[in-house]
């Protein structure tokens, strides 16, 4: 493959309006090449019309951008030369089989017949859909559907695949299985840009992340560089002997930080920032002669992270349903 | 067996990696492989949906059976003499009212989504919309040979015989390709294919009925008689009686197909632009 730009995507003040709405208000993006990059927002943040944007299908109003080294105006043909879409409504034919939307594509994108099929079925086997591939996809169910839609943009491999909130409205089988193509991806070295609602999702899959509220990016960084940005987290110990927990309370209130007697009579918890600090806690335990039978350290969710971003909530992924999303 | 499948096989991650190691990047095809390959997709729709023929072309037959047999010894003193004016009429009719469905499915497409894949594809730009073209044209020969069939069946024989029938309907499939760019239009700027039908046959339905289909406008009234003459619809039917009669009628022939080159001219540039903005 071509050598590609450090940058995969390099995105400069990029705007768009619909009437009075500001979908996108001054979007800036520095994508690093071969990562999965996350932008995170709620529903209406504007992550579908930056991802047009990218991906060629509107023009911005204002702002630049540069996907793997090409302008997304000026050189959007050679732009969609090296970029798939998964789009937020399954960008694939229902009124055909599943074979036949791959077949279709690796005929657009140059396939000779023979080699298009032979393409199709190598996906369907691959994406675990090839029992159904001569049935209509409109009688498939949301899980493979997206899980087609994914093979559809990899006909061809690209350098970059755009995933606009690919688990929504799956059932959390379903999404497992759409996460570990997204990571066998990246692990083949295609910049994956992701976006979704879902602050579990950027933390499982993303490199870094954008937070996107009302078109603006509000902020940007590693999800760990996200949640120390924000509140504290905390170390939880287990004791082996919960008859000296006062004791255990007083060397982490010394060594640490506020401590929290939890409802299980062998633990506590001490709010502390960093991993250092915890260290030294156990540490200091140790010393004093308590046992420890365990311990962990807890960073602030991102859902702690999205609240003070933002002062508002973010949605919360549903715990599993089928139904077609509502777009 | 239930219709939707749920829970199949899963995804092999290996195999994934596997397919996403293989870099081959074909060549790009030409425009016209393009446009041919969208023109096997509305193929295979045609194929898996056979319905929408059957929806278009029960209306137009169940007009011919109505209007022939209800109507037709009142208006042209006898049920064969009718068919014999009416028949190249319902030819347009069926065909014209298929063209509907030319905005209905690619209305389809835009609110499934499936047409951002291919404008994110680096293919010929009009490519989709030019190959549905090849989809439309067998959905308008289908509908146009089942209303002459059924006509010859009960009767009807064109004294231009089968050349005649066959340049009626080539005639007819022609001015659809201009007209089918309109409802292209409206397929794109209405929110539902529900829409589109309802807006189009709201269009077409009047249109069809205030022309000379069913009735010799020389019976009408006055203001009502000049609409109908100067209804393009009227002349296309005109120039269908007239191939099927075996006796051209040039001006109509030709007013028809100018009227088709316009409706492309303005509509076709509005649709590519709408269909690229969208
Ligand atoms: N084609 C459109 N026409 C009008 N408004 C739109 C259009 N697309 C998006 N919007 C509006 O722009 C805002 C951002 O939308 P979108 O980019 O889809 O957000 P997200 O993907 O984050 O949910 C929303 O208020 C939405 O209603
Ligand atoms: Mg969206």
């Amino acid at each position: 493959m071509t050598a590609q730009p450090a940058l995969a995507i390099e995105a400069v003040g990029l705007e768009k309006s619909f009437g009075d709405t500001r979908a996108v208000a001054g979007v800036d993006l520095a994508v690093p090449a071969g990562a999965i990059y996350g932008v995170l927002g709620p529903n209406g943040a504007g992550k579908t019309t930056t991802i047009r944007m990218l991906a060629t299908l509107v023009e911005p109003d204002a702002g630049s951008a540069r996907v793997l080294g090409h302008d997304v105006v000026a050189e959007s043909d050679a732009v969609r030369g090296l970029v798939s879409l998964t789009g937020q409504l399954a960008s694939v034919d229902e009124e055909l089989t599943g074979r036949e939307n791959l077949v279709l594509v690796g005929r657009l994108l140059g396939h000779r017949r023979a080699a298009a099929r032979a393409r199709a079925d190598e996906l369907l086997e691959a994406f675990g859909v090839a029992d159904a591939a001569g049935r209509l996809v409109k009688h498939w169910s949301g899980g493979m559907r997206r899980r087609l839609d994914i093979a559809a943009s990899i006909v061809v491999t690209p350098q970059l695949v755009f995933l606009d909130e690919p688990t929504t409205g799956l059932d959390p089988r379903s999404r497992n299985q759409v996460w570990e193509i997204a990571r066998a991806l990246a692990a083949a070295g295609t910049t994956i840009l992701l976006c979704t609602q879902y602050l579990e999702e950027a933390d499982q899959l993303a490199d870094g992340i954008a937070v996107i509220d009302r078109g603006r990016v509000i902020a940007e960084g590693t999800p760990g560089q996200l949640k120390a940005s924000v509140g504290t987290g905390s170390l939880h110990v287990r004791l082996l002997d919960p008859g000296r927990r006062a004791e255990a309370a007083r060397v982490l209130e010394a060594a640490v930080g506020t401590v929290v007697l939890e409802p299980d009579p062998a633990a506590l918890s001490a709010a502390c920032a960093d991993a250092e600090r915890a260290a030294v806690g156990v540490g200091e335990l140790g010393r004093a002669g308590v046992g420890v039978a365990g311990f962990s350290l807890d960073q602030p969710s991102l859902d702690e992270v999205f609240l003070a971003l933002t002062g508002h909530v973010a949605e919360q992924q549903p715990s599993g349903t089928l139904e077609e999303q509502a777009s | 067996m239930t219709a939707t499948t749920t829970a199949p096989g899963s995804a092999d991650t290996a195999a994934v990696r596997r397919a996403i190691a293989d870099t081959v990047r074909p060549a790009r095809p030409g425009r016209l492989s393009t446009a041919l390959t969208f023109g096997w997709r509305g193929m295979l729709k045609v194929k898996h949906v056979p319905e929408q023929l059957l929806d278009v072309t029960v209306t137009p037959v169940m007009f011919l059976l109505l209007f022939t047999y209800l109507f037709g010894g009142a208006i042209a003193g006898s049920t064969s003499a009718y068919l014999d004016y009416t028949l190249p009429g319902l030819l347009v009719m069926s065909v014209l009212f298929t063209t509907v469905y030319s905005g209905v499915s690619l209305n389809t497409d835009l609110t499934k989504g499936v047409v951002d894949r291919f404008r994110s594809l680096p293919i010929w730009r009009p490519a989709p919309l030019l190959g549905s073209l090849l989809g439309d044209s067998v959905r308008y020969v289908v509908a146009g040979t089942v209303i002459i069939a059924v006509g010859v069946a009960l009767g009807y024989r064109p004294d231009g015989g089968v050349g005649g029938a066959l340049a009626a309907l080539a005639l007819v499939v022609v001015f659809s390709f201009g007209l089918s760019w309109v409802f292209s239009v409206l397929g794109l700027l209405m929110r539902s294919p529900n829409a589109v039908m309802n807006a189009g046959f709201m269009g077409i339905f009047p249109l069809t009925f205030l022309s000379n289909v069913f009735v010799d406008p020389a019976t009408l009234p006055g203001p009502l008689e000049a609409f109908v003459e100067v209804n393009p619809i009227s002349v296309l039917a005109t120039a269908s009686r007239s191939l099927m009669a075996g006796a051209p009628d040039g001006t109509a022939i030709a007013v028809s197909l100018a009227v088709a080159a316009a409706l492309a001219a303005v509509f076709l540039p509005v649709t590519t632009r709408l269909y690229r903005s969208r």
